[in-house]
């Protein structure tokens, strides 16, 4: 029962950070319809700015954060303006296909700029910390709780601010938004924007408890796909939801089956449930 | 004037063994032919029928395992362990295609990654068959036929572009029987398609099972080829790489495959020392094809060709 509860714990931690990436993801697919099949890339960088952050320039764990965010979000609006905005009325299959060149520059460009080796950076909060004979890492406290914080936050903004509900708007309905007035094309930017901080936000949290590499981005985006066609494709509670459930699905399946199997997990829900339904779950009505 | 162009290809790439001297480069070449096998694959799924497979490496691994297993843990000699390659390949896409072409469009693609990815994770893990991330070494030529031999860079060489030839004609023969107009029917308009009593499911599924035979037949000779196999050749970043290449060969053209492919590797050659930097090129690159030039390097010369040139 002990290792129970453990597992529980290590689920909620691994939750948390999926839960920040495929919310960004299902952010941009519900306002947009872009799959961005680059959002693990944009999480990769993320985790590489705040290592630059960390051991480069000392400026610190928190400020570090705060320099990833903002240089995420500026890599999300170039994006939105330079590749996807141009592609909006072309085939879905251009914009994967661009989604894909911009995935294999970030990749190159993490190499070039920092190396293929696997790298990782000192978290200030290693201390253990053990509560009712549970064991856990400062670190892995503060993801819990600093994810939960960002999404708070994030709902906040959607539900309660003007122009979190010009984003609602735009994803229920591009064009009868438009039709209000609302800046459909300065949406799309700010949903890049808050799509790439929060992977950049998750990166660094993940960062100082496991490796950074440029290829980091591959099993995230395809775990995240997975996500948010559990959650309902563009669905943002569903995102939540889904990360969670997933993650308590490997990290049980991780312990009491076998660990090299557990990334294998989230893909097999996904055809799962791709297969029984094609449309994914819980699919919104167009 | 086409066809002087393919015969003019074709004379070079049988001679080609004569005219240049280091092995090195014929390797590079034969591998190459290998990749564009692969690619044309993906151009029957993507370029005829419109769909996305981005678990097409995987299907890919399937023929070069099921081809270096047979021979090396079964005693298989290479032709019949060829045949059931292709066939497992096949028989997988089937499977694979029966569940997956109900979905569509974004998800489709997402779907076949999820595959592929599961696939490839099971080539890694799966230790005692596969030999985990080391793969399959030793994989054995294959057996002379009368007074041909094949171990050696030449003949192999050959039985590569003896390939690449099979399926550039199969290609040609499909595009313009019914069954590949049936496929550009669908990509075009699904819906008028199906009124006009076309079995959009069963050509789905055909176009796919096609695609994933000429995977299939590509990691053959790529086991062949290199005589040896690890799962790093069937991941999803291989998939992107494929496109990458059909994206700038021409998507939907019949030389696209074999001329992206080829322009590709040879800038690459040209990169030496930069090499693992091609792709803060290459990445870019396909942005701005996409977007302004879709129809890649054969698709924009056929549409100059066109108007001085009477079919």
């Amino acid at each position: 029962m002990h290792l129970f509860f453990q597992e529980l714990l290590n689920g909620l931690v691994v939750g948390s950070l999926y839960a920040l990436v495929a919310l960004g993801l299902a952010l941009i697919y519900g306002t947009m319809q872009v799959p961005n099949f680059a959002h693990g890339h944009l999480y990769m960088l993320g985790a590489y700015v705040a290592f630059f952050g960390v051991t480069v320039a000392h400026i610190g764990y928190w400020p570090s954060m705060l320099l990833a965010i903002v240089v995420l979000a500026l890599v999300g609006i170039l994006l939105e303006r330079l590749v996807f905005r141009p592609l909006s009325n072309a085939p879905e299959v251009n914009t994967i296909i661009a989604a894909v060149g911009v995935l294999f520059f970030l990749q190159t460009l993490a190499q070039v700029w920092f190396g293929g080796d696997y790298r990782v950076f000192p978290s200030p909060y290693d201390r253990v910390v053990h509560f009712a004979g549970l064991v856990a890492t400062q670190q892995q406290l503060i993801i819990i709780v600093a994810a939960a914080v960002l999404m708070v936050a994030l709902f906040w903004f959607l539900k309660r601010t003007l122009t979190g509900a010009t984003i609602e708007a735009v994803a229920q309905n591009r064009a009868g938004a438009a039709l209000v007035g609302i800046d459909t094309n300065r949406v799309s930017m700010m949903v890049f924007a808050i799509s790439a901080g929060l992977a950049a936000a998750a990166a660094t949290l993940i960062a100082s408890i496991s490796l950074i590499s440029p290829s980091m981005g591959f099993t995230v985006i395809l775990k995240a796909f997975a996500i948010i066609v559990l959650g309902g494709m563009g669905s943002v509670p569903g995102a939540i939801i889904g990360a969670y459930i997933l993650a308590f699905a490997e990290s049980f399946a991780g312990t009491y089956i076998s660990s090299n199997y557990q990334d294998a997990i989230a893909f097999g829900v996904l055809v799962l449930i791709l297969t029984f339904k094609p449309t994914g779950l819980f699919a919104k009505g167009t | 004037m086409r066809r002087v162009l393919w015969i003019l290809a074709a004379a070079i790439a049988v001679a080609l063994p004569f005219l240049v001297p280091k092995s090195f480069y014929l390797q590079i070449i034969a591998s190459a032919y290998i990749t564009a096998i692969a690619v044309y694959g993906l151009n029957v799924i993507l370029g005829y029928t419109g769909l996305l497979n981005l678990g097409h490496a995987a299907f890919f691994g399937i023929g070069a395992y099921a081809v270096a297993l047979l021979q090396t843990k079964a005693g298989w000699p290479f032709w019949p362990a060829l045949l059931a390659g292709c066939a497992a390949s096949v028989l997988f896409g089937a499977l694979v295609g029966m569940i997956s072409l109900r979905t569509r469009g974004n998800y489709f693609a997402i779907f076949t990654a999820a595959v592929g990815v599961m696939i490839a994770i099971v080539f890694t893990n799966w230790q005692d068959l596969t030999g985990g991330n080391i793969g399959i070494v030793n994989i054995p030529p294959p057996p002379p036929i009368g007074p041909l031999t094949f171990d050696g860079d030449v003949p192999k060489y050959y039985l590569v572009l003896a390939a690449l030839a099979l399926t550039i004609l199969i290609c040609v023969l499909v595009r313009n029987s019914l069954i590949g107009r049936t496929f550009v029917a669908i990509a075009d308009n699904e819906d008028l398609a199906r009124a006009t009593g076309v079995n959009v499911a069963r050509v789905r599924l055909t176009a796919f099972m096609l695609s994933t035979f000429l995977a299939g037949l590509a990691g053959g000779m790529f086991a062949m080829y290199n005589g040896n196999l690890g799962p790093d050749q069937t991941g999803l970043d291989i998939t992107f790489e494929q496109l990458l290449f059909l994206v700038i060969g021409g998507i939907g053209t019949i030389a696209g495959p074999l001329v992206g492919t080829l322009v590709l590797v040879e800038i690459s050659q040209q990169l030496q020392g930069v090499q693992q930097y091609r792709f803060l090129i290459f990445g870019p690159m396909l942005v701005l094809l996409v977007r302004f030039f879709p129809m890649g390097i054969v698709g924009g010369f056929n549409r100059l060709t066109a108007r001085w040139v009477r079919p």
